[in-house]
């Protein structure tokens, strides 16, 4: 029995199966269709509602996250916030007040999805201010497809928001409702879902479900249920492991749990790694990013995953924990072949490893794609070297999306090590990186694009070093 | 009935310029009339709507093969599959099987023939959705696979057209070549579009406790629908009635495709007695259903030495796909605006619909018009590069212009200095020549980055070209309290057509926009109706509704001078409906001003027994075509527009930004101007998808890769330029006479957006000193740019021309 509260009233679902989503609770069970199926497939945001999660406080946070991906029993001890949720009789919500006075909807389907999503950056803007510039509302909105307006009217509600009437929803009203949702159980176990707190309730329910898969973020696992249209008989749910969802800082580096957010990451990687962080708003929506984690872009071991070639670079470690104990293992050896891994039976994923930078380190992260925002990458180049008396030093080079696996580019790196940047170096680098890789076609980029668009990522590497250059060299300047 | 030319007489009509038009209501800007019901989720969708909880769900099994023939279909296990009602496959079609909605050639269900990847083989009704999809799964099918015909080209030297190829030629074409100054030739691939609605195809069919049945569709074309649904089930039309509410997206891709979906659900609930729902899971609408055309286009033109068109020949091909759908007159269409704006001289213009085995292409924004614009847009810059001009020069010179205002296919452009005054505004408005001179500078400096900018016009005709179609009905109802119900022909699907028509009512009758309601477009309130689309929705029922209010407010003035005026000298021409009254005489001729309240009205009028309900039609006048000749007034008028856009490329990546947009566009008298800069511009963003990012692949058997939105790239709200800007010109009333003097406004900004893809051009030219027009095939993907972008360099390193059109 999975018990929540659904726009300020409790609800209890009993006997759902494992592979229901939140989407399909909501429409076919509970019939509150004000939530849409755009494409059940996590892209399109059309589905978005707001998940209200406590913190050790007891207090409600509000997130976004795409309905047709997310797991209902994830709702367990949570608040679900739905487009019917946000007025107050008559009164509009000032979110909705904005998008009806900017003419901000046409067809209206994917209305409901940007309500949500800008709900969330309203909530957030009531703790803190927020600058709403541009970078702002793609963080918040690029998850958001809307086929009909072009997006500048739902700019200009978003802006205007702050200066409607501040009409609360009515649940709002109620101060019990944070710690009511608070006081609901943190865990569950019904038939075929199982959601541990610790890490020996989960190596228990591991014993006792072998065949069981694990399900974190479930922004990929989910599209089997979506797409391919599978059952589920077990699932164990790592997303409330405590030891899972640790960031323990060590004098070398972070261990990070697996099943943290890359929403939770990005504080740590603005800090220590921009031009990582600078990728992980790119990785994927917001929705996207409040859901998927670390370990689960590492498990899934897609030859396009964004963080893999990244992590790479960055020299990264793995724990992992099994049946026969736990053992530690660099990521570089953890990638055997297409989604092939390491993992022996029954193991998984309990940490990553992310060394502290040195002193002048450098990185840079390069991620081709089609659309700038929320989209899979043809090419996906992560750079990580020294420099030291004129000379590059303890080069990494790792890519995504030239191979089965991401991995590192081993021949062009041994052309780099040791080298002055020069152009002679860098045309035996292009040379070498030739020899590293022999891409796929596919729909993303033909293997001819990917082969000269990685290479030419490497003409960008010499520039960007090239201290002398003044030219711009990427459009980072035109993006956020 | 009335005509156009009655109804332009009537009092408020529009040959009264000398009332303050920002007096009226129409020409407030109030929000959609769903607007509210949009942003807090109370809209109904189709799949929204409640249904009797026996209803049935469906799923559809599709071919995984592009061309063979069907030889075994064994759907044992699929019967047998757990919560399966039932199954049908084409023999159990009591009707005709052939839902072709102009022309024969699209089978329901698959006979013996297999024609395309995603073509419905046979349809299973089962207790809940999952159910049936998972038993469409178990189906054995086997089919003899042929060799698919994939390459439209080879399509069209193979003869294989769905329709027979169409001419239209002003002069003597090989005349003007012979006498030119240069001679120039090309080619260009334009990639197609799918439509993405975020709405897939959906409805919900309702057996009556007669033969016939009720289906809610996401339509277009409900009439369309209902004619095709009593064919298949073999019954009389007024056995069906179809209702369409609203639309969640459609922008073409639910005037016929929507159909087949309806044909089967209404068939299931016949067999069942049980409601019906079908919805498309998005991968099987990406699959199954056709998309904007992709072109192959060709020129070759004759130009002075000042670079001005003196004639020559061009070729567009239509990617049509399986069977004709509606690609006759798209590729018309796109032969109709392979001039855009400009004079082509002495022309012969040949439109080939080929015949491939991909789904069936069908309408789609700009309905061929932006395909056939592409290849003179690509024309204008080669020949600027040729002559060491300025693309925009080159344009200016070519508009149409009172010496040159016949098209090829024999139409006068009435309004060359409108054209003119657009694109001059926009070139000092967007301080376009400061910018270039700017971009040369950073190009210049700049090796990795480039720049670039163009203006691109847009001239687009506003008609059905199938005559027929350019007709609409209206019902007005006005009730004992004085609330007015509209309904006419028109859908909804989120260009605000309602809040529009709605709008012409409450300004004939002088009441506030709430009065007036616009209920679901039903075919048994208005029958006959033509398809939402070649942006006529507002025209079209908009004059219709129009036509229906005269008539009721011409009642009411004939019973207000009976009934309360009948011992006062008023003049019945004199009396207006305004501000919710009925007013009569004028305080300013010194006589008396009698005032009686709209609810009043009505209720007398209730009592003394006059109708208040009327019905509304409209047809647009002068229209004609002679397909034969190829020669013809197809439009009633042209709305017009034009855009700069300038561009950011990263020459060694092939990504791009666009960083500024300026847009004038005409749209006559606007309606309402909210609602039209939102159709300007969300269709230039879409414009700009489909020439950008929007990449349909499909492997070597003709199957989809890009089927989903993960690998269909629409723009997301940071591709929408940060300097972003939109005017609607102002003071250029329609010539002709249309609603209020309004001009359409649904397809023309769309194409606004071939100005990012000529910008890509000037960006890549600059590489080569702007001396070479390089190819730029569409869509203009990143990968496409860099290849550009890198043959160009080695071409400028190596001293070789890539490519210099000859």
């Amino acid at each position: 029995m999975i018990e929540f509260y659904l726009n300020g009233e409790a609800q209890c679902c009993a006997s759902l199966a494992p592979e229901t989503s939140i989407l399909e609770l909501l429409r076919n069970e509970l019939q509150r269709t004000g939530t849409k199926e755009g494409c059940a497939s996590g892209d399109c945001g059309a589905c978005t509602v707001a998940i209200g999660e406590p913190d050790r406080d007891g207090r409600l946070h509000y997130h976004s996250t795409n309905a047709c991906i997310t797991p209902a029993h994830q709702l367990q001890g949570r608040h679900l916030v739905t487009v019917e949720g946000l007025a107050r009789g008559d009164a509009l919500h000032p979110v909705q007040a904005a998008m009806v006075e900017c003419h901000a909807s046409q067809c209206g389907f994917c209305t409901p999805g940007i309500v949500m999503s800008l709900f969330t950056l309203h909530e957030r803007q009531r703790q803190s201010p927020i600058a709403l510039d541009d970078a702002c509302l793609e963080a918040t909105l690029g998850g958001n497809l809307c086929r009909c307006t072009g997006y500048r009217p739902i700019q200009k509600a978003a802006r205007l928001m702050a200066d409607q009437p501040d009409v609360r929803p009515a649940w709002a009203d109620d101060p019990r409702l944070d710690n009511d949702v608070a006081a609901l159980k943190n865990t569950l176990e019904t038939t075929g879902y199982a959601i541990p707190s610790t890490l020996e309730a989960l190596h228990a329910l591991r014993r006792q479900y072998p065949a069981a898969r694990l399900v974190a973020g479930a922004t990929d696992l989910w599209l089997e249920a979506t797409q391919r249209l599978e059952a589920f008989e077990t699932l164990i749910d790592i997303s409330r492991v405590a030891e899972l969802q640790a960031i323990d800082e060590t004098p070398d580096g972070w261990w990070i749990g697996a099943s943290v957010t890359y929403a939770r990451l990005e504080p740590l990687l603005d800090e220590f790694y921009p031009a990582f962080a600078r990728l992980l708003r790119r990785l994927g929506s917001a929705q996207i990013r409040n859901r998927g984690t670390l370990g689960g872009n590492i498990a899934n071991a897609s030859p396009i995953g964004d963080t893999p070639p990244v992590l790479l670079a960055l020299d990264a470690q793995l724990a992992l924990e099994g049946p026969d104990g736990a053992r530690e293992l660099p990521l570089e050896a953890f990638f055997l072949d297409y989604k092939r891994t390491a993992l022996e039976p029954g193991e998984f994923i309990r940490a990553i490893f992310l060394p502290r930078p040195e002193s002048d380190p450098h990185l840079e992260v390069w991620k081709l794609s089609k659309r700038r925002e929320d989209d899979i990458s043809a090419v996906l180049g992560a750079f990580a070297w020294r420099e030291e008396n004129g000379c590059l030093r303890d080069v990494h080079l790792a890519f995504g999306g030239m191979d089965a696996t991401p991995r590192r580019a081993q021949a062009t790196e041994a052309a780099l090590e040791g080298k002055a940047p020069d152009v002679a170096t860098f045309d035996a680098a292009r040379q070498a990186l030739a020899r590293d890789f022999k891409p796929l076609d596919d729909v993303r980029g033909s293997a001819a694009y990917r082969q000269l668009a990685a290479a030419n990522l490497l003409e960008r590497l010499r520039l960007t070093i090239d201290h002398d250059a003044t030219q711009e060299v990427c459009l980072d300047a035109y993006a956020h | 009935m009335r005509t156009l030319t009655d109804l332009s007489r009537s009092p408020v009509g529009p040959e009264t310029p000398e009332r303050p038009a920002a007096q009226t209501p129409a020409r407030h800007a109030p929000a959609h009339d769903s607007a509210t019901l949009h942003v807090t989720g109370r809209a109904r969708y189709l799949d929204d709507q409640p249904a009797p909880a026996d209803a049935l769900h469906v799923a559809v099994g599709l071919s995984p093969t592009a061309c063979g023939r069907l030889t075994q279909m064994n759907l044992d296990a699929v019967r047998r599959a757990p919560g399966v009602v039932d199954v049908i496959t084409v023999v159990d079609i009591p009707g005709k099987t052939d839902v072709g909605p102009v022309f024969p050639g699209d089978p329901l269900l698959a006979d013996a023939e297999v024609r395309y990847v995603g073509q419905p083989l046979f349809a299973v009704a089962a207790t809940d959705f999952k159910a049936a999809r998972r038993a469409v799964t178990l189906a054995e099918v086997e089919i003899d696979a042929q060799p698919a015909r994939l390459d439209a080209v080879a399509a069209a030297e193979a003869e294989e057209w769905v329709r027979p190829p169409h001419v239209q030629q002003s002069g003597d074409w090989q005349q003007a070549l012979a006498g030119a100054t240069h001679v120039l030739e090309a080619e260009q691939f334009v990639g197609g579009q799918e439509h993405f609605y975020l709405e897939g195809q959906a409805c919900l069919a309702l057996p009556n406790e007669d033969d016939g049945v009720t289906v809610h569709t996401s339509s277009q074309h409900p009439s369309e629908v209902q004619k095709l649904i009593a064919e298949v089930l073999g019954v009389a039309l007024h056995a069906v009635t179809v209702e369409v509410r609203r639309m969640g997206g459609g922008f073409g891709g639910k005037e016929t495709q929507a159909a087949p979906w309806a044909c089967l659900a209404a068939l299931l609930a016949r067999r069942t007695g049980r409601a019906i729902r079908l919805r498309l899971p998005r991968g099987d609408d990406m699959r199954a259903t056709g998309k904007r055309h992709p072109f192959h286009n060709r020129y070759r033109l004759g130009v002075d030495a000042q670079g001005i068109l003196l004639g020559g020949e061009i070729t567009t091909i239509g990617d049509c796909g399986h069977s004709p759908d509606l690609s006759e007159a798209i590729v018309d269409r796109a032969m109709f605006h392979a001039d855009n704006a400009y004079s082509l001289g002495d022309a012969r213009v040949t439109g080939i619909p080929a015949r491939t085995h991909n789904p069936s292409n069908t309408a789609f924004r700009g309905f061929g018009g932006p395909q056939g614009m592409m290849i003179v847009e690509r024309a204008m810059d080669d020949i600027a590069r040729h002559l060491g001009e300025d693309p925009l020069t080159i344009r200016k010179r070519n508009l149409y212009r009172p010496d040159r205002d016949v098209t090829h296919y024999g139409q006068h452009v009435e309004q060359t200095a409108l054209l003119h005054e657009v694109v001059s505004r926009l070139e000092t408005d967007s301080d376009y020549w400061a910018r270039r001179d700017a971009i040369r500078t950073y190009n210049a400096q700049s090796t990795i980055l480039k720049k670039g900018l163009a203006l691109t016009p847009v001239k687009f005709g506003i008609s059905f070209t199938a005559k027929h179609l350019n007709q609409a009905g209206a019902l007005l109802h006005i009730y004992t309290d004085g609330s007015v119900m509209i309904n006419h022909g028109g859908t909804e699907m989120g260009q605000g057509l309602h809040t529009k028509v709605g709008q012409v009512v409450a300004r004939e009758l002088g009441l506030d926009n709430s009065a007036v309601r616009i209920t679901a477009t039903r075919t048994d309130k208005v029958p006959n109706t033509s398809p939402t689309a070649a942006s006529s929705g507002a025209d079209l029922n908009g004059m219709a509704a129009r036509n229906a209010a005269i008539q009721v407010r011409e009642r009411l003035f004939d019973f207000a001078a009976e009934h309360f005026f009948q011992d006062q000298q008023f003049d019945r021409e004199g009396m207006r409906l305004e501000n919710g009254e009925l007013v009569a005489g004028s305080g300013e001729n010194g006589e008396n001003e009698r005032r009686i309240a709209w609810g009043e009205l009505i209720q007398a009028a209730y009592l003394g027994r006059v109708s208040l309900s009327a019905t509304g039609f409209y047809a647009t006048p002068l229209i004609h075509y002679d397909r034969a000749a190829g020669q013809g007034r197809p439009f009633y008028y042209y709305a017009h527009g034009a855009a700069v856009s300038e561009v950011v490329v990263d020459t060694l990546s092939g990504e791009y930004r666009v960083t500024r947009v300026d847009i004038l566009h005409d749209v006559g008298d606007s309606l309402n101007p909210a609602i039209d800069t939102g159709q300007v511009e969300g269709g230039f963003i879409q414009g700009m998808g489909w020439l950008t990012s929007e990449e349909l692949k499909w492997d070597a058997s003709g199957r989809l890769l890009s089927d989903g939105p993960a690998t269909y790239k629409i723009p997301t709200i940071g591709d929408t330029p940060p300097d972003f800007r939109v005017s609607l010109l102002e003071g250029h009333p329609n010539s002709q006479a249309s609603l209020y003097r309004s001009k359409a406004v649904g397809e023309p900004p769309f194409m606004l957006a071939i100005s990012v893809w000529s910008a890509l051009r000037d960006a890549l030219s600059s590489l080569a000193d702007y001396r070479v027009s390089p190819a730029l095939d569409t869509p203009a993907t990143p990968e496409r740019v860099l290849f550009v972008a890198q043959a160009l360099r080695q071409a400028a390193e190596t001293k070789t021309p890539a490519e210099t059109p000859q």
